[in-house]
Parts: C-alpha cells; structure tokens; sequence
C-alpha cells in the first residue's frame, strides 16, 4: 500500500492518468506486487467503446482493413520503425493482452478472441468496424454479421443517437434477412428521453430484463438472433446476458453506441472497483496539477483533493496523460506542447501542417502523429535524443509516430505499451536505478 | 421542359430578394441555385447591416445608399435584424487625423454619428482595449441573412415562384440575340433539364462572370476572398470597427449568441479557392486583438471565407477601394435583349439591387406594376426561423410537447423544429438531407460542430423514413467534409480538443474516413 507521512503520500510508482492505458498499467502492475498509485480524471469509460483494437486499418493510404492484425503489425513496424509497436514484441504484446483478458475475466468482465484474428462488429452508424477482443455481450454479433441469417435490432422508444432502422437501412444489400423494432423499454413510459447508463442501471435489477424480455419475445418472429444497444448492466453483466438470453429464447448480443458508452463504463468502473482490493492506491477525479523533481531524483506531485493541495512523493512516475481531450498535450496557436513536465513533443513545423484539407483525409492528420518519443524502455526523450528522466515513462496514446484513431490500434498501443513500461520499471528498480 | 416569365440564376440575397420583388409585381419566376440558399458570399459575410460608416471615406454614395435602405429594412424585415448599435474605434498608432475626419464625412451622407468619450466607449464595452484614442457611435446593426433569404423565397414560393437547388446551368440555347431557353444539370442526380424563359437574370455573385461567358457577355470580374472567424460566446453587444483605412481584422459583429471577427482581402484566381486559412485565421486574430484584446485567447467556433465579386471597370487601386456599390448589366453591347447581370453591391443594399433589376426585367417584359418590397414587410414565415442563434432554446423552453426531444444541445434545436424544416423543404418540391436542414436550423453550428447533432438528425431522419439505405453516412460524411472546411483553421485549444472527440467518435469509432466499398470486402 501506499503510505502517508507527514509530508503527504509516497509511493514507489505513481500513474498518472485512468483512461486505457492507465487502467492497464495498474492491472499490470498489482500483477507485479507494485507499490503503486494510480490518479486521473475519469471520463475516458464515457468515450471507450469497451472493445480493445490492436490494429485495424494499415496502410492508411490504401485503407486497407486488416482481418489479420499481427500480420498487419509486422507491416506496420517493418514500415514504420518508429511506431510504439516497433518497442514490444508481438509475443509480449500477446503475454500482455492474455494478463488483461485474465484479470478481467477474475474481475467478471468476459471478453472473447476470434481465434488470432480481429472480429467485425457493426457500430450505431451501420458501418461494420474490426477489433480484436471484444466483450463476450457483442461475440454474437459478429457471429451473425458473417452468418447474415435472420436476425432482429431492437432500439428503444425516446433514445437519439441510435437508430435500429438506420443500422438496418445501411446494411440491408449486404444483409437482407435483418429487421428492425423500436419498443419502450420497460419501466420508461412516461419518460421522453432515455439513456444508455440509466437503462443499463435499470437492468441490474433482474425484473426489469424479465419483462424487457416479455417485450421483446413476441417480436422474434423467424430471427435466429437479437442485437441492441449496448445496455446490459454496469456490474453483473455476466449474469444479466444470460438471464436475458435465456429468456428471449435466442443469441443475443450488444451494439456499441455513441458515448455515454456502457460497455466503455463497465470496463472502467470494474476496474476501478477491484483495484484498491489488490492493493492499489486509487485517486479518481483527481487531476495531478504539478510535477517536479526532487534532489534526490525522486519525484514530488502536487494534486488538488476536496481537503486542498496534496502532494505524493514517488520514485518513478508512468504517464498516462493520453492526448488532447485526456489534456495530456496541450496545443496554444503555435506550439503542441506536453501538460505536465514540458517533455519534448515531436510536431510538424506549423499550424498549417496539423491537419490535412478534407477531414477524412486517408493519411490521417499529420497532429495526431505528433507526441512523445521514447527510448526502448518507454522513457521520454529530451529533443536531443537523451532520456528526459531515467525514472519517468510514457505509455498510451500520448506517444509520437502513431495514429490510433485511424489504425485503430488505441487499445493495443495503451496495452502494450503500460505492459512494457511496467516490466521495465521492475527491471530498473531491481537494478536500483531508482 | 419548364417555361417561366424569368429565370433567376442564384439563390443568395439578391436571386431571393428579386424573386420575392418579381412575384410580388405578379410576375413568374424560376430561382436556380447550384448549391443551396446563400451558399455563396450571403452567407459567407458578417451579417451586418450598415449605417454607411464605414464606406464615409471611399464611397459617399455607397454609404448614403446603406443608411436608406438599413432604416427601410428595419421597418419591412424587423425580424430577420437586432439593432445594435455600433462603435468606430481608433487604437494607439492609428491615424489621429483620419479619425477625426470622421464625423465630418459621416455628416456629409447624412449620417447620424456621436462621438463619446474612450472612457465611455469601454463602459459600453468593456472587452474594448484600454488604447483605445477616439470612439463615435453609429446605427449599426446585424441582419440574419439566412432567415432573410429563405424567408424571401418562401413568400416568392407561395406567389408561385419555383426553386431549384442544387441545380447547375451548363449552357443557353440562343436565336436572334434573344436567350430562349437554359440546360440545366441536377448536381445530386445529374439530371438534365431545360427552362425556356422570357427574361434571364445573372444573380450568380461570384459566378457571374462564368454564366455570363455562358450567355456569350463578357464579365471583367476579380475575386476578392474574405476570410471570417466565428467566436464561441457573444463578446459585445454592439458592431465594433476600426476607424482606419479598411485592413484585416478591423470589424466585430455580434450574431445572437457569438461574435463573428473579420475579415481579410485576399486576391483569389480560382473559385475552387473559397476556404478560410490557417494564415488568414491567424491574421485576423491578431489585428482584432489591437481592438479587443481577448480576442488573442478566445476560442473560436469556425471560419468561413465568402467571395466578393468584383467587377472592375477599369481604374481604382486595391480591393479594398474598388466599389461597394452595385452593378445592373442590361448586355445590349453583347448583342443580348433578354439577359441582365446584377452583381456587387452589400446584403445592406440588397433590396434596392433587387428593386433596380426587377424594374429592369418588368420593363423589358412589358410589366408595369410598381414595386412592393418598399411598402409591403416581409411576413415570418415559421420554417425559416430556425437561423437565429437563440431562437430554437426560447421556443422550446417556452413549450414543447412531451417527446420532442432536442437533437441539437449545444444549440437547443429540437426535433419538431428539425421536422418542420424538412417538412418545409418537402413543400418547396426539393428533397431534404442533412446539409440542407443544418443550413436551416442551428445544427452543427455550436461548438461540437456536429459531432453529436449531425448523428442524432441523422438517426432521425432514418426512423422517420427520410433516409434510406446508406445515403446516410454518405451525408454525414458530407455534413462533416462542409464543416471541417471551417474548422481547420481555428484548431488550437478548446476548439482542437472537441475536434479531437469528432474524429475519435466518427472515424476511430465508426471508420467514416474508410469507404463503404471496403467495408462490405469484409466477410
């Protein structure tokens, strides 16, 4: 655990940042019997689809989609040696991926792997996206999205970013056997405007997915299975899709939707849950304001808490500040800039060159390529090429030369790279660098 | 093959406003528009309607022209403008004397002007710089030009005129000087078309030197581009401008509930050139900044650039000098009885444009009632009300049935609004897309920029049968293709970081960069 003395918390590892892949390095790390403090703002589980991509898309200019993302890997780091999976080998980036799925399976949190090869899933727009493991609620969709038997979406009366005829409309030539219903989701009414979280809270209560499946059922007709929004509890979602499956009497499975993303909530407060249980310290809500190094060549964190300003001394930091939304960069008219230590940011020269003139450019914006470089053990790199600290890492998508958007590598990046970080925390601090 | 009385090539503020002037003297018209209502420099502009201060230097009669006709607008389209109240402000470094000069021009075009003191001027607004050396207040004030022409077309609409968006001319058949009929192209189905009119009238702003060449006239015309920021809250309550010679930056426009800061003066060659700048963005920021000081760190929406036609006869010096005024082209040296341009000019004036080519046309058609547009106000008409920054959230908190949900929260657009828009357009014989209600209503145009709304009127659009099947993302993508244009060169900061969201949402999320095409390769 991590300890108070009088001049505030210390701690032999400190994370800054709870989005993927701060969540990530925690795991890892109370996997290793880390002391450690992990601290951030949530809201990442908000965004988060809850499915964790490794590679989707590689070369961006051809758009080619990946149905085989090691291979795609090996395209990429053969191609770009300086893409952050160029630092970790595929095996540890497999060993890190299988801890994750293993401490979330513990956790109560299933998710499923199409053999080596990523799943295509069908999004709220009715567009179809690849990603590698994703929870075991959405594997049935999948499964019938290649099938293309009959097959029922269901959305809900009152619900405005998800529309189970315009996923239907968008897939009809390619699957003509899928139908879609609306219906009020039970309990709802009298209530206009309904949200994914609160439908997801309503279904922790075992009656409601009783009478949602009495709903539903008459509505079968010849469909072999059930798609829906993505609502299937916060915290006993293994339980509540197999009373639901059950009761409708067909596979059923979840469509992601846009944000508040429930399935992005449930990894997120699974985690946040289980961590102080092995021996975490957790700060959530909580945003590291300062950062500076001591004489000592420790670090000292301030942070402001409800009590005030607190501050936690720790031997070595991971950070984990994510890009512009998590405010780990920060971008004035001129200059991309690092939040927190002022690291060196590698940018294009001028504004001018951020982003390209269409949107949906296939290269991709040349600022989301923009960031921190890094040594091979994840550590910043001063603009001269030195290691900025030799105790301070970097991890997730903060770092340079890759662009997880358009890839769809987010998850795999923040995985492997926390793994990575991780380990060679354990193998400095046995060296006692630090 | 449709007949009319007059073709009207353009749906900006001039096309609309003579289409309302025409069918009010009962005469029958057809308004061809290649994109959708103002999307050329109408809606491209500051939304301002001028005292006529700001042309008392270059251009007397411009600037008695504005005063006229902003005191007439006020009375026949109250609805469609707030009256503001303007500043002319000198900073530190400006020209002492031009400043000065200033009441005594204003008075020469009848001006109403009243200088007060820089103590005062920065009571009345306080965001003014602390260097500010002289300040005189005008009447001033903004115009929606949007709710002005789609209200103008709607009354023209229901006097019979028809509008044809998204519908290009490609050529004119002609006999005996005379233009007897015009081949159209449907821009979304590519549908071919023949109009056969009496009379053609030439209202393509920036493009009229090419329908011009179409009808074999020659147009001398120059493209001036205007570059324009957007700021993400309101920063006075009145026009501020720059007492000094027209340059970059020099005017802030309140718009309901933003602030719109411009402009720039670039020379362009081509049309396919009508996009804000990074450079220009930063330009603008920077010489605005000297008025308003927090101009240098507001976050700002988006930008827009609009093109200013400029028809050269032949002397004057920079841009910023050739006229304001308008120009009305009856193309008898071309050898043409029936084809007329009108071109240049201001939204301010934009009435009197339409009233001078109308008198023209009817002229030439033998119609001798007199124009209305004078004496007659322009009706508000209920589906062409949706433009105004902070309509939609009154009405709605006023009274909203149980289930009319807001599809837009930054700006409070909900979704009867949005059906009522598509209804509209439905009626006006045009289909409706996303591009063609966000022009109408408020959708995309607060900060998230459509990141959220753009996908909800979408969703909508699907459960009520408007859409279907994947015509939907192919609009989004056009939805955000359109708005990116604008957001590109405002990306720093808050602005930056809710982009950030968009493309994390829209490409990362649901792949729209990646084509349909290779999407369905997938097994």
């Amino acid at each position: 655990m991590t300890s108070l003395d009088n001049n505030g918390l210390t701690s032999d590892l400190t994370i800054i940042g709870t989005g993927m892949a701060g969540m990530a390095g925690a795991i890892f790390a109370a996997n290793r019997k880390i002391k450690t403090l992990l601290i951030g703002n949530t809201g990442a589980g908000n965004f988060a689809s809850g499915m964790f991509d490794l590679l989707g898309v590689y070369p961006l200019e051809t758009r080619q989609m990946r149905i085989d993302p090691w291979a795609g890997i090996d395209a990429l780091i053969s191609e770009n040696p300086k893409h952050p999976y160029a630092r970790i080998k595929a095996r540890s980036l497999m060993a890190a991926i299988d801890e994750l799925l293993a401490y979330l399976k513990n956790a109560g949190l299933d998710y499923c792997i199409d053999g080596k090869l990523n799943s295509t899933v069908i999004t709220p727009a009715g567009t179809t996206r690849l990603s590698y493991a994703i929870p075991a609620s959405m594997i049935n969709g999948a499964k019938a999205l290649k099938d293309k038997k009959a097959c029922l979406l269901v959305d809900f009366h009152g619900m405005k970013e998800y529309s189970a005829l315009q996923i239907v409309s968008v897939l009809q030539k390619k699957w003509p056997a899928l139908k879609a219903a609306s219906v009020t989701f039970p309990g709802y009414e009298n209530v206009s405007e309904v949200f994914t979280e609160s439908m997801a809270r309503a279904l922790e209560v075992p009656e409601t997915g009783k009478a949602l499946a009495m709903t539903i059922k008459p509505l079968l007709g010849n469909a072999k299975s059930v798609g829906m929004p993505a609502i299937f509890g916060l915290y006993k979602t293994r339980h509540i899709f197999k009373e639901l499956e059950m009761a409708i009497g067909v596979p059923l499975f979840e469509i992601p939707t846009m944000p508040p993303s429930v399935p992005g909530l449930r990894l997120m407060e699974t985690v946040k849950s289980d961590l102080p249980a092995r021996g975490i310290t957790t700060f959530f809500q909580n945003r590291v304001t300062a950062a500076e190094q001591t004489a000592d060549g420790k670090f000292l964190l301030t942070f402001t808490a409800a009590t005030g300003a607190q501050k936690i001394k720790t031997k070595a930091i991971i950070l984990a500040t994510g890009r512009f939304l998590g405010k780990g960069l920060y971008a004035d008219r001129h200059n991309i800039r690092e939040a927190l230590f002022d690291l060196s940011v590698v940018q294009p020269d001028a504004r001018d060159q951020w982003h390209q003139k269409d949107f949906l450019d296939p290269r991709g914006h040349r600022i989301n390529t923009a960031g921190v470089e890094i040594d091979a053990d994840f550590r910043p790199l001063d603009s001269s090429g030195q290691i900025a600290f030799p105790n301070l890492f970097a991890v997730g998508t903060i770092l340079a030369h890759q662009d997880w958007m358009r890839m769809k590598c987010g998850s795999g990046l923040s995985i492997a790279s926390a793994y990575a970080a991780v380990n060679a925390f354990l193998k400095n601090s046995k060296k006692s660098c630090f | 093959m449709l007949k009319t009385q007059v073709l009207i090539i353009g749906g900006g503020a001039t096309g609309t406003g003579l289409a309302r002037d025409l069918a009010l003297r009962g005469v029958q018209c057809i308004v061809v528009e290649q994109g959708d209502i103002n999307s050329g420099a109408s809606g491209a502009n500051h939304g301002l309607l001028h005292s006529g201060g700001r042309y008392v230097f270059t251009d007397s009669d411009v600037a008695a022209e504005c005063r006229v006709e902003a005191e007439l607008l006020k009375q026949m389209a109250p609805q469609c403008i707030e009256s503001t109240d303007g500043l002319f402000v000198a900073v530190e470094g400006d020209d002492e004397k031009y400043a000065a000069d200033f009441p005594k021009y204003c008075s020469a075009c009848d001006i109403p002007v009243k200088a007060i003191e820089p103590r005062e001027a920065r009571e009345l607004e306080p965001a003014l710089s602390s260097k500010i050396i002289a300040a005189y207040m005008v009447q001033d004030a903004t115009i929606d030009p949007f709710m002005l022409s789609l209200q103008n077309i709607f009354q023209a609409g229901q006097h019979g005129t028809t509008l044809l968006r998204h519908h290009k001319v490609t050529e004119f058949h002609k006999r005996n000087r005379q233009i007897i009929s015009a081949g159209l192209v449907n821009m979304v189905s590519g549908e071919n078309t023949i109009v056969e009119a009496d009379q053609v009238v030439n209202a393509a702003g920036a493009w009229s030197g090419e329908i011009a060449a179409l009808a074999g006239a020659h147009i001398k015309i120059a493209y001036s581009k205007g570059t324009l920021l957007v700021t993400h809250s309101r920063i006075t309550s009145r026009v501020i401008n720059r007492l000094r010679k027209p340059d970059d930056g020099d005017i802030l426009v309140p718009g309901g509930t933003v602030s719109i800061l411009g402009t720039t003066s670039v020379r362009i060659d081509s049309l396919d050139q009508i996009f804000p700048t990074v450079r220009e963005a930063d330009r603008v920021v920077t010489e605005g900044a000297a008025m308003i000081p927090e101009l240098e760190s507001m976050r700002y929406i988006r930008a827009y650039a609009g093109v200013r036609p400029l028809i050269r006869s032949g002397t004057g010096n920079g841009d910023r000098d050739a006229s304001r005024g308008f120009i009305l082209l009856d193309h008898l040296s071309d050898g043409l009885k029936n084809f007329t341009t009108i071109s240049g000019g201001k939204l301010t004036t934009y009435r009197y444009m339409a009233e001078k080519t109308a008198d023209l046309v009817c002229n030439r058609l033998g119609v001798t009632r007199p124009c209305l547009t004078r004496t007659n106000p322009l009706p508000p008409a209920a589906p062409c009300s949706w433009t105004e920054p902070g309509i939609a959230p009154r009405r709605w908190m006023k009274k909203h049935a149980p289930g009319d949900l807001l599809l837009c929260e930054c700006e409070m657009v909900s979704t009867s609004a949005v059906d009522n828009v598509i209804a509209s357009l439905k009626d006006q014989g045009g289909n409706a897309d996303l591009t063609s209600v966000a022009l109408r209503t408020r959708v995309g145009k607060g900060a998230c920029q459509g990141a959220f709304c753009g996908f909800r009127v979408s969703a909508h659009m699907y459960n009520t049968g408007q859409l279907q099947t994947d015509k939907g993302i192919h609009d989004l993508k056009k939805f955000f293709r359109e708005r990116w244009k604008g957001l590109r060169p405002v990306l720093w900061d808050g602005q930056l970081i809710q982009t950030e969201l968009t493309e994390a949402l829209h490409c990362g999320f649901l792949g729209l960069e990646i084509e349909q095409e290779n999407q369905s390769d997938i097994p």
